[in-house]
Formats: structure tokens, sequence, C-alpha cells
């Protein structure tokens, strides 16, 4: 796995700032999130006279989630600069996430001058110890005559095999420091060789046991949005006639509308998807890590299946679930080789033909509010405002399962979520990365009341780079998801989830700069909505949604996937 | 609970143990101890492992997160190979003139040595593998043991599988 680095020979001496720099542009960066401070003070004086645009987000959690925005959508490396100590740790957040949902995020963080790193110096904070177990890799530079190879080697692993947020630590000393730079390098690293073709027995035995398969179904997840592999996968799946159940974070992997997809599974999933997974005899998982919120209760997880594992991370490949045929590649390669190599589709018109009576009888519901905005209503009006194309991002909570039942997500792509850590305050800085990525798409930041109040300062963004992203806050004047649970599971004890006080956030809208607008009916948000969401300028909706909605269907924790509640039969 | 020996070569970087162990933290898994020291090799270190798993699942998936590792070159589950283990313990016991002769008995069956005398205590060095550790702690222990330190177990396979594979050094323990 070696990389040629086109070599620019570059003979005077430079500061560490300047080959660093210089190093980004190597990497093809265009587009860097930050805030400045102390410790990166050289690197933001070398950038002054350099061509690369940096963002300048109003909270540096706001940077690295938009980072995760842009990556998510563009496909490249989201780049972060933030200074040392709270710079450094304000990113916590953001890095967890991307670990989570495998982004790859290259994270440079100053430190204090070598000399004085592990004396509690002003802003000093031990990053690389912090951020070991929430990225892929982490490094400190200790010489300046290593910058180069870091660089290149940070971007290299956060890139290829399993994506994932690398962190550099730059010490301040070292960003001032000169010398003349070598960037002629070739990343050598042993410790490191991603597998990314199948072993050919493997597929051969996956697709005997698809020609053999009685009840099978493809589970795909996000891996298959890292690899590039949509098309690929619509080609397996069509191939064989597979019915398909998508992760959450695998929403668009697979178009919603295909008659073959049986919706998100999951806790908040479809009941076709879950019954599906219930019943299999073959689960063929591409690029899914079969997370809780997924899979319900292991004990109940495709308990009469022979389960097939394609993952890039071969880690992930019996960590929750026992699998049978393990294949330890690239969702692309993987399912190119399935292609190539099929032969024979399995007979299953009768399962096909259950799950179709599933999909019927057992569809996702929701009542109509008389009085107000039903939130679920509310996603289908953004849907139909949209055409089903837009970018739409979220943070956690009912809002997002909201959105991930009801936007119908037909192209990969076009889905940014928090799955695996399900951050609150994700959503909208995502979507200014998003927007960034992206300057023609429509972007749409569907957030809570209560995630927005946490990252809102980034509104300042939107008119100093003018970035038309519209801001829809389902407002529910709660914590919506801590409230259903406490509805549910805790007797109606509404403790610290009800938000007694609210900003407005027309006026606060308006004081950033861009246009806001309230609406309080269903008949408003239509008008509302099909009037401003194809604008190309930024405006904030804030929705009044009904308050006591709930997200349903729903399997309780503990409990299996066949044992779903707030399935309307 | 199987107790499990894995040894992993790793690039020598300040850090590296730290990851580790924050690797072990993080997925939980549950260490008897870890020994690290240089190999043959400039800027390569060896680790061995002790740890207890609940199963093979979990000893293969310890495998797998540590082969994650970018300054993790290689590592295996060596516990069912002809393996060369050795764990070494310093021992301080009580003694006066009437116990030493006793002890250093027991030290010389068990091919340690006494290192240190002081008019109250002696201190034994024994190398060798774990129960040889648990044997000659439990004989010392009637004499009163001051103060005890164990190594952790290091360990790499035999030269030739096989031939030595069921060879007990230390039969006079058993």
């Amino acid at each position: 796995m070696h990389t040629k680095v086109e070599a620019e020979p570059l003979k005077e001496e430079m500061s560490g700032a300047e080959i660093f720099i210089q190093a980004l542009k190597n990497e093809k960066v265009e587009l860097l999130f930050g805030y400045p401070g102390g410790a990166v003070l050289p690197i933001y004086d070398a950038l002054y006279k350099m061509p690369i645009k940096h963002v300048l987000a109003r909270h540096e959690q706001g940077a690295i989630h938009a980072a995760e925005g842009y990556a998510r959508v563009s496909g490249k490396p989201g780049v972060v600069i933030a200074t040392s100590g709270p710079g450094a740790t304000n990113l916590v957040t953001g890095i967890t996430d991307a670990m989570m949902d495998s982004l790859p995020l290259v994270i440079f963080t100053g430190q204090v001058a070598r000399g004085v790193i592990g004396t509690d110096a002003f802003q000093e904070a031990d990053v690389v110890g912090i951020t070991m177990p929430i990225t892929k890799h982490n490094f400190q530079v200790r010489q300046i005559s290593d910058l180069p190879r870091i660089v290149k080697e940070a971007f290299y692993i956060a890139t290829t095999g399993r994506p994932g947020p690398v962190l550099v630590d730059i010490p301040k000393d070292i960003s001032a420091e000169v010398m003349s730079p070598n960037f002629e390098l070739e990343v050598d690293l042993p410790g490191y060789q991603p597998t990314l073709s199948p072993n050919v027995l493997q597929i051969k035995r996956l697709l005997e046991a698809v020609k053999n398969a009685k009840r099978p179904v493809v589970l795909a997840g996000a891996g298959v949005l890292h690899a590039k592999a949509s098309e690929q996968l619509l080609a397996f799946v069509e191939q064989n006639n597979l019915p398909v159940v998508n992760t959450l974070l695998g929403l668009g992997t697979f178009p919603a509308e295909h008659p073959l997809n049986l919706g998100m599974g999951g806790m908040h999933g479809t009941y076709a998807a879950n019954m599906a997974m219930y019943e299999c005899d073959l689960l063929i998982s591409i690029g899914a890590r079969f997370d809780d919120r997924l899979t319900g209760n292991l004990k109940h997880f495709a308990p009469k299946a022979t389960v097939a594992h394609i993952d890039v991370d071969p880690a992930e490949i019996g960590k929750n679930v026992t699998t049978q045929i393990p294949i330890v590649a690239d969702a692309k390669e993987a399912l190119t080789k399935l292609n190539e190599e099929c032969d024979a589709k399995p007979n299953i018109s009768e399962w096909l033909a259950h799950l179709t009576t599933y999909k019927e009888q057992y569809p996702l519901w929701y009542n109509n509010c008389e009085k107000e905005i039903s939130p679920q209503h509310l996603i289908e009006l953004v849907h139909e405002c949209t055409a089903g194309n837009a970018i739409v991002t979220t943070d956690v909570g009912q809002h997002q399962m909201w959105a991930a039942q009801y936007y119908r997500f037909n192209a990969p792509n076009r889905w940014v979520t928090s799955g695996g850590l399900g951050t609150m305050g994700f959503g909208f800085p995502a979507a200014i990365g998003a927007q960034l990525a992206d300057r023609e798409a429509n972007v749409v930041a569907l957030v809570g009341d209560g995630g927005f109040q946490m990252t809102l300062q980034e509104m300042s963004l939107l008119t100093e780079l003018d970035l038309p992203v519209k801001i829809v806050i389902v407002n529910n004047n709660a914590l919506g998801m801590v409230r259903q649970w406490q509805e549910t599971f805790y007797e109606q004890r509404y403790s610290q989830s009800i938000m007694q006080h609210q900003p407005d956030f027309v006026k606060l809208a308006e004081s950033y700069g861009i246009r806001g607008i309230q609406v309080t009916s269903e008949e408003q948000a239509k008008e509302v909505l099909q009037e401003t969401l194809n604008k190309r300028e930024p405006i904030l909706i804030d929705c009044r949604v009904s308050r006591m909605e709930n997200v349903y269907p729903m399997i309780a924790p503990g409990k299996g996937l066949h044992e779903m509640i707030g399935v309307k039969r | 609970m199987k107790r499990r020996i894995v040894s992993a070569t790793v690039n020598n970087q300040s850090g590296v143990l730290h990851r580790i162990t924050g690797l072990f933290t993080k997925r939980q898994f549950n260490i008897e101890s870890i020994t690290v020291g240089v190999t043959e090799i400039e800027g390569v270190s060896k680790m061995t492992f002790v740890v207890n798993v609940e199963d093979d699942r979990q000893v293969e998936q310890l495998i797998k997160q540590l082969n994650k590792q970018i300054d993790v070159l290689k590592v295996s589950d060596i516990t069912d190979q002809a393996i060369v283990a050795r764990e070494l313990a310093l021992i301080k016991v009580i003694s006066n003139a009437q116990t030493r002769s006793e002890i250093s008995g027991i030290v010389e069956l068990f091919r340690a040595s006494i290192i240190d005398v002081s008019r109250e205590s002696v201190t034994v060095q024994v190398t060798g593998d774990s129960e040889k550790m648990d044997a000659i702690i439990d004989l010392l222990r009637p004499y009163g043991i001051k103060e005890l330190a164990r190594t952790g177990i290091t360990a790499f396979p035999r030269g030739s599988q096989k031939s030595v594979a069921n060879m007990k050094q230390y039969s006079l323990l058993k």
C-alpha cells in the first residue's frame, strides 16, 4: 500500500507553519474549518498569505460538525484546525461523532511549545491522550522534519480502509521553526494494510447461500456510501430480486421508493424491515455494524438466519452478531465481485409476497393533529417542497427519526445525520458544511428546538459565506425524545425535558441577518415551505408542531425485532 | 474465564502502551498482566498480554481490535502454541538465623536465588512460569512476606514447535 507523492521540490527554507500549509496544498485541501488561538498563531499567519479558504466557525464544535457535513457530502476529508487546550477539547464531541460514523476528518490542533509540554502551561491539554480512544489514529509532531510525513500519513489513514478521524497535534515552536522541507515521501505503514479485495471463496459461499435461500434479506449500511457502491448494490439486488433493509445511516444507499425496499430497520424502523430481519434465513449485511439501535435484543436478532457480513473493518465482523460468512472487503469491490460471479437467482417469490403484505398492512402512520402541525406531516411537506432531492441534515431525537421515516431518500449522500453518537447540535453546522461541499444543492437543516440551541451561533456563517441553508426547526418546546421516553418508561415524570423559556427564533434569525418565519398551522406551513425552500437565501422557519407527538412504531429497550409497539394494524 | 497469552509486536513509539491499555479499557478486556520491552529489531518492541476472556469470540475480538491499531505490526494468541513463557518475582521474606537455612533450602529447590540478606529478611529472586511463582510464594508465605513484586509474563513461541511441545521443565512442582 504505497502512494507515490508528487514531488514538489521547494528548496528554500520554510517555517513549520508554511510547511504545514504546503503539505495541505499537496493533499489538495481546498477548505479549512477552524478557529484561531495562541498555539496556532504561526499557522494562521502562514494561512494569511495562502489561497486556501478558511471558514471561521463561532465555536470549535461548529467547525468540526461543518467539516463532518462537508466530508459526508463531498466524499473528501474534512479538515479542521483548532488551538491548544480549550480549542482542542471543544472538538472532542465532533471527533467522537466522526469516529462513530466513520467520517474522514483530519484534525490539526495547536499545542504549547515543546519546552513547556507537561508543565500545565497556559492552554495546555494532553490532546493526544484525550483523543486516543476517539480517533482512528493520532500524532504529535516531535520534530519539524517529521511534519510533511505526518500530514501525509494523517490524510492517508483518514481516507483509506474504514474512514475515520485522525488528529495531528503540532507544538507552537515547531510551527515557528525553520527548515528546508522534503515533500518527496511515500506512505509506508507496515502496521496498516486495509484489505479491500474480497476472498473469492467467501464470495462463492455467499452466492451459494443466496441461491439456496428461501427468505434472504440485504441490510445496507453506510459502508456502501463510503465505498460509493450504490450502483453495484442496486445491480446486485435487482439481479437476485432481494429485499433490502437500510440502516439509519444507510438511507439513500438504495432508493427508498424502489419496490424491493422495506425501509429502515431498528428501533424506529418499519414493521416490514424488522420482521424481514427477524424471519429471514439469510441476512447479508453490507457496510453495517449491527448497532444496538438496529438489532434490538441480540437474542431475537435474525435468529433463524445464516449471517453474511461484508465489511472493510475485520473487527466489525463477529463483534456483535455471530457471522457464518465473513467477507473483509470494500463494499464496492465485494459487490462488483458478487455481481460478476452471480449465475442463478433464488426462487423467493413467496417471501417477497409475504413481505409486501407486511408493507401494505403495517405502514408507517401518524395522527393528524387538528389544530397544530403534525411533525410527521411537516417532514412530508419538506419532502414535497424539495422534490425529495434536498440534502437533509439533522441532530438526534424525534425530528431525526421522523426525517428518517418520512423523507424518502432515493439517492446517496443526501442524508447527513449523527447516527452512532447521537449528537445534539450536529445538524445545523453539518448543513453549513454540506452546502459548502455542494453549492448548488438545496440544503435543509431539520433540527429540534433543543439541539439547535446548542450550535445556533453558526448562523453568522450563513450571511458571511452567503449560504442558502434552510433551517427548519421542528419546535415542540421540549427535548422531544427524552419527553417521549419519560412518558413511556418513567410514568410521565417529565424531569427537565420541557423548555420553560425559548428564545424568539425569528428575531434571533433577524439579528444574524437572515429571514425568520414562524409557522403555527399546517396550512401556513405548506405555504411557507413552498415559498421558501427553493429560494437561494438562508431562511429560518420555526415550526410550532404538536407538543405531545411520539415516534412510532418502536422497539422498546431490551425487546426483540418482532416485539414492536405502536404498529398500526 | 479463560486465560490467554497474546503476543504483539509494535512500533516502539511514545504513547503506544497508552494506546493499547486505553483500548483494553475502552473495550472492557480484563488484563492480568502486560509486559513490554525492545526486540532484536530497532524501533520494534514486543508486548505480552495475559488476559482473561469469556470465550473464543472475545479473544478474537481482542486480536482484531489490536490489529486495527496502526502502531501494531503483528498480534497472535500464542496460548495453545509451544511457547517459552517466563515471569520474574522478587520476594522479601522475613527471616532470622533459625529460618534462613530453611528458606535457602526452598530457594535451591526452585533454582531461585537469594539476592539480598539483612538481619530480618532475605530477598529471593525467582524466574519461571506463573505456576512456579505461585508455588514458591505459597511455600514462603508462612515465614511472612514483607514485600512482593512480579513482572508479569513475557513470552514467545519456541524455536521448534512439535518436538518440545510437552516438555515440562518444573516437574518437581507439579
